[in-house]
């Protein structure tokens, strides 16, 4: 019954790897399941919600519509990668800090796609970060933490001392 | 309970804006949900779904997918007879449909195999044969349909529940209004949405321990270890259930439900961990979201605005299931009552059955949509009266510490500073009715409870229970059974046992949400957790603090009076250089006494209301909002945009500042969801299927629908909470609907009495307008129903106490408190 598993090589969080599993599964599917990262998560399998992204050779893609033999020879980054020596990335430490990971489930993806997003451009506008996120849901924040903290981010990795408003964390007077 | 505590002169962690104790997990992606979890031979599991909304179930044939290589077990609704369900008066579900199926998407089997893949495959092979019986589409179809019954229980034919109850004499108050008015309004069913997809794995030590382990995205596990000791036929003390760390809840994850259930027994048939995880369709049929519901609303004033009176009719579209559904009939005609003074009420509600996925909680649970046609109505009403709509509001506010009609006790009440902030934060004075045409402003308020009164189930025991552990290096853990949903509760805890110990919050290691190492909470719904939790977590931390204080202050030779915990120190208030490090005052403790372990736990309060019905209402403090909300309406397409939103929210006191403004914003993202497009809407086989069970289809604001959000934390402390803390999860999600109706009258003049106010409505209530008709959409006319007698309660004012003085004749399945304890 289950297929004869296939093999690739790929660079996964800047390390190069071999993964084994079956031909058809996704991505999102031999992530999880057969490397065992779970931090890429899954809202509906089917390319809707953007919960499931990751950067593939530094781009946001949905992770439950590629397939993981399609990443043969690609540089793929979740999550998990992120953090380096020990430091949360910025843009994790903004999210943290700000309170934009509430329940924590459409966490990696956005700070995927905002990882890519200032990779590209780093001092996005407001309008340009909701547009690079438009294509992630999520139900706790409204969002705002959300662009708050790519933005603190933004203004931090470009080397600004930059400190969260009062009426972010604290509401207006 | 009331144990009182001094209030520390200043307070050092409370209030700040702090990290999450698991944000680190979060954003790393550490957390472990229940799908992360991958234990050795772990089965899968599917359920197959039913196709029909409402049919009997004349056989099914599950020897095929038995024999399908890689299937280890399939179970049918034989397989677990024994009905359950959340309240303890709608025990109506069970695990698989045994004889009939209520609604497309009800489960009827379930397989468990080698993968997902297989049982997937299984499915396909499971034979059932359906005889279709009439299926109930929407609760006016059940009025004029008492049969094919869906359930054997209720209040008559398809009617789940009837309430009628009376404060008061409203006939003669209105008699005595200047102005009556009678409107009609519609809030259509929506759903929680959550990003993470229900997911539990189960696991079976076998005998002669036989002991399971279910861990599963709940919001409330103590009611699921209830629930599958009571299925399954096991001693509680044979069931752990774990709560992981929930990806949004909201409400959706709140009942205990058929695929906990099922997998907890395939593990127990199979002896090897059993998986499963709902797809997006699935959740969309476990539901238990807010009611479709249809109200009318008779108000009397006087020409200042003062109310003399109000009659509120609600019918609510239960599904196919009680769920909550009793408490949410309640809750339609609840806290109408809390804002403004009501002197007389009169409060009719209905619940029907009908063959769609069952409602329940969401955010807001019952209130939302009556807080809509309260606030839709009132902006009416200051229309016919010449007043300015937050003016009316402002001079007619219930006040601190009073009694409402309906026998619901207020505590602190800071809806008029809210009033305040937004208007003046908006300019509100500047732009109503004064903007160009095709931009608008509304304002609107609301209340929410501060945690449900009374338990679920009726019990005298406490509603939440802190162990707290001091550990000899001067770290502290904090045992509770609340769960994590996001909202940030388990930080919560280590802020408050921080505060009160003199610590850091991330010295305090929090173990929630396991039913095995954590003493009861009930769980995360009704906005509880904060005040209940927080309050059993002060009291065990100030245990720990005294025992440790007793031995500090022979060492210092201090009396006990003097001494001052803070910056992980225990020092002389009047020498701080004079003391101990945390630690070594743990260690002192723990040489003379053992190891250093307290208990705190919280019961609310009883509530002054001693009437049948009274349990749903009362809460130990009332959160306020008050919201305005700019819009622009396109005349040509209808399409309403929503640039700003200014919230005020009355939190008592704000424990963690950062969480605050998240649980704000969250709210009215939600609520501005449910005003513009968020529906459960349904389609084919006489409306009964399910039109648009995926994410794609089910409109919700993603970033560039979402407005701007200026917010105001107002601070009115309430006694009963910690440190005067009241609710702010679900509050402010209540007045953005009203809003945003009362702002699209201001810029295009056409009343929407509907949500979700989508451009259909509007542009057909434009064209309306254009031709001279009444300019509105909505609801034209309440169904009659065949209501009991009322039960009548005298209101205070009228040397009522509290009871009813007439008991009602209807019969009461969910008359709670009373009904229950008689079990």
């Amino acid at each position: 019954m289950p297929d004869a598993k296939t093999k690739i090589a790929l660079e996964l969080n800047g390390e190069p790897v071999e993964v084994a599993f079956a031909p058809h599964k996704t991505l999102l599917e031999v992530l999880r399941e057969d490397v065992g990262l779970t931090g890429t998560k899954h809202g509906c399998e089917l390319g809707e919600c953007g919960t499931c992204a990751v950067l593939v050779d530094g781009k946001p893609v949905l992770s439950c519509l590629v397939l993981g033999l399609a990443c043969a020879g690609h540089r793929v980054k979740t999550v998990e990668g992120m953090a380096e020596g020990g430091t949360l990335h910025p843009l994790q430490d903004a999210f943290a800090e700000l309170g934009a990971a509430q329940c924590g489930y459409c966490t990696p993806a956005f700070l995927l796609a905002a990882e890519a997003l200032l990779d590209e451009n780093p001092r996005p506008t407001r309008d340009e970060i909701k547009q690079a996120l438009s294509g992630n849901l999520c139900r706790c924040t409204g969002y705002l933490k959300i662009y708050e903290a790519v933005e603190l981010a933004a203004a931090r990795m470009r080397g600004e001392q930059a400190e969260p408003a009062r009426e972010t964390l604290y509401g207006y007077p | 309970m009331g144990t009182r505590r001094k209030q520390p002169a200043a307070l050092r962690v409370v209030g700040k804006a702090i990290r999450k104790v698991d944000a680190t997990a979060k954003v790393t992606g550490v957390t472990r949900f229940a799908d992360d979890l991958f234990l050795p031979r772990m089965l899968y599991a599917k359920l197959l779904r039913s196709p029909h909304p409402h049919a009997r179930i004349t056989g099914i044939d599950i020897s095929q997918a038995r024999a399908l290589p890689g299937v280890k077990a399939v179970l049918t609704g034989r397989d677990l007879p024994i009905p359950f369900g959340i309240l303890p008066v709608s025990q109506d579900e069970h695990a698989l449909a045994l004889d009939k199926v209520r609604f497309v998407g009800d489960p009827v089997a379930g397989v468990a195999a080698a993968s997902e893949e297989i049982a997937t495959a299984a499915l396909d092979l499971i034979e059932v044969r359906y005889e279709s019986l009439r299926p109930i589409t929407d609760a006016e179809d059940a009025i004029a349909h008492p049969e094919p019954r869906i359930h054997d229980y209720g209040d008559g034919g398809n009617l789940h529940k009837l309430v009628n109850l009376e404060f008061g004499d409203v006939a003669e108050g209105f008699a005595a209004a200047d102005l009556v008015r009678e409107d009609l309004l519609f809030f259509e069913g929506s759903t929680h949405l959550p990003m993470e997809q229900h997911a539990a794995v189960a696991d079976w030590s076998p005998l002669p321990d036989g002991k399971l382990t279910l861990w599963s995205s709940t919001q409330t596990p103590h009611y699921v270890h209830r629930a599958l000791a009571k299925v399954l036929e096991l001693a509680p003390a044979k069931i752990r259930v774990v709560a992981t760390p929930n990806g949004g809840g909201f409400g959706g994850k709140s009942d205990p439900f058929s695929h906990e259930i099922v997998v907890a027994k395939l593990a127990m048939l199979t002896g090897r961990p059993v998986k499963i995880t709902l797809t997006r369709e699935e959740v969309f049929y476990c539901h238990r979201g807010r009611h479709p519901t249809l109200m009318w609303v008779k108000t009397g004033v006087k020409k200042d605005g003062a109310i003399t009176a109000m009659h509120f009719k609600s019918l609510l579209d239960g599904g196919g299931y009680g769920s909550y559904g009793v408490a949410s009939t309640y809750y339609t005609g609840a806290l109408q009552t809390v804002t403004y003074h009501v002197p007389r009420y009169k409060f009719q509600g209905a619940r029907a059955f009908t063959n769609k996925p069952p409602c329940g909680p969401k955010r807001g649970h019952g209130t939302p949509q009556p807080r809509f046609a309260l606030e839709v109505q009132l902006d009416k009403i200051a229309e016919q009266l010449g007043m300015d709509p937050a003016e009316l509001r402002l001079k007619h506010l219930v006040p601190a510490n009073s009694l409402t009609a309906n026998w619901l006790k207020i505590g602190s009440m800071g809806l008029g500073e809210c009033i305040r902030k937004v208007v003046d934060g908006s300019g509100w004075k500047e732009k109503f009715r004064k903007l160009p045409p095709g931009q608008g402003i509304g304002l609107a308020c609301s209340s929410y409870i501060t945690g449900a009164g009374l338990p679920i189930y009726w019990n005298p025991l406490p509603h939440s229970g802190v162990q707290l552990k001091c550990d000899r290096g001067g770290g502290v853990t904090v045992f509770c059974g609340s769960t994590e949903i996001g909202q940030g509760s388990d930080s919560i805890l280590a802020v408050l046992a921080a505060e009160v110990l003199g610590l850091d919050p991330f010295d305090i290691a929090v173990v929630t949400g396991d039913t095995d190492l954590t003493p009861v909470d009930l769980g995360s719904y009704s906005s509880r957790v904060t005040l209940m939790t927080g309050n059993a977590c002060i009291q065990a931390a100030e245990r720990a603090r005294d025992v440790i204080a007793s031995h500090a202050a022979r060492k210092l030779d201090l009396p006990v009076e003097r001494l001052a915990f803070a910056d992980r120190r225990v020092f002389d208030v009047a020498d701080p250089a004079h003391g101990l490090a945390f630690a070594e005052a743990v260690q002192l403790a723990e040489a003379a006494e053992g190891t250093i372990g307290t208990v705190g736990s919280y019961t609310p309060a009883p509530s002054p209301g001693k009437y049948r019905g009274a349990g749903v209402g009362p809460s130990p403090a009332y959160s306020y909002s008050a919201c305005v909300a700019r819009v622009d309406v396109d005349p040509a397409s209808g399409i309403v945009r929503v640039p700003r939103v200014w919230i005020a929210h009355d939190v008592g006191r704000s424990i963690n500042a950062a969480t605050v403004m998240g649980q704000i914003e969250g709210s009215v993202y939600m609520g501005l969801g449910e005003a513009l497009m968020e529906e459960m809407a349904y389609r084919g086989n006489r409306n009964v299927v399910h039109k648009i069970p995926s994410l794609l289809e089910y409109k919700s604001p993603t970033t560039l629908e979402m407005c701007d959000i200026v917010t105001y934390v107002v601070e009115d402390p309430d006694p009963n909470g910690p440190f005067g803390a009241k609710e702010c999860g679900q509050g402010p999600l209540l007045p953005l609907p009203p809003a945003v109706a009362n702002a699209v009258y201001d810029a295009v003049g056409v009343r929407i009495d509907e949500v979700p106010i989508t451009p259909e409505k509007v542009f057909k209530a434009l064209r309306r307008k254009e031709k001279g008709e009444e300019p509105r959409f909505g609801p034209t006319q309440f169904p009659d129903i065949a209501w009991p007698e009322p039960t009548r309660v005298a209101p205070p004012w009228e040397g009522g106490d509290g009871r009813a003085v007439e008991a009602g004749q209807g019969r009461s399945m969910a008359d709670e408190p009373a009904r229950a304890r008689r079990r």
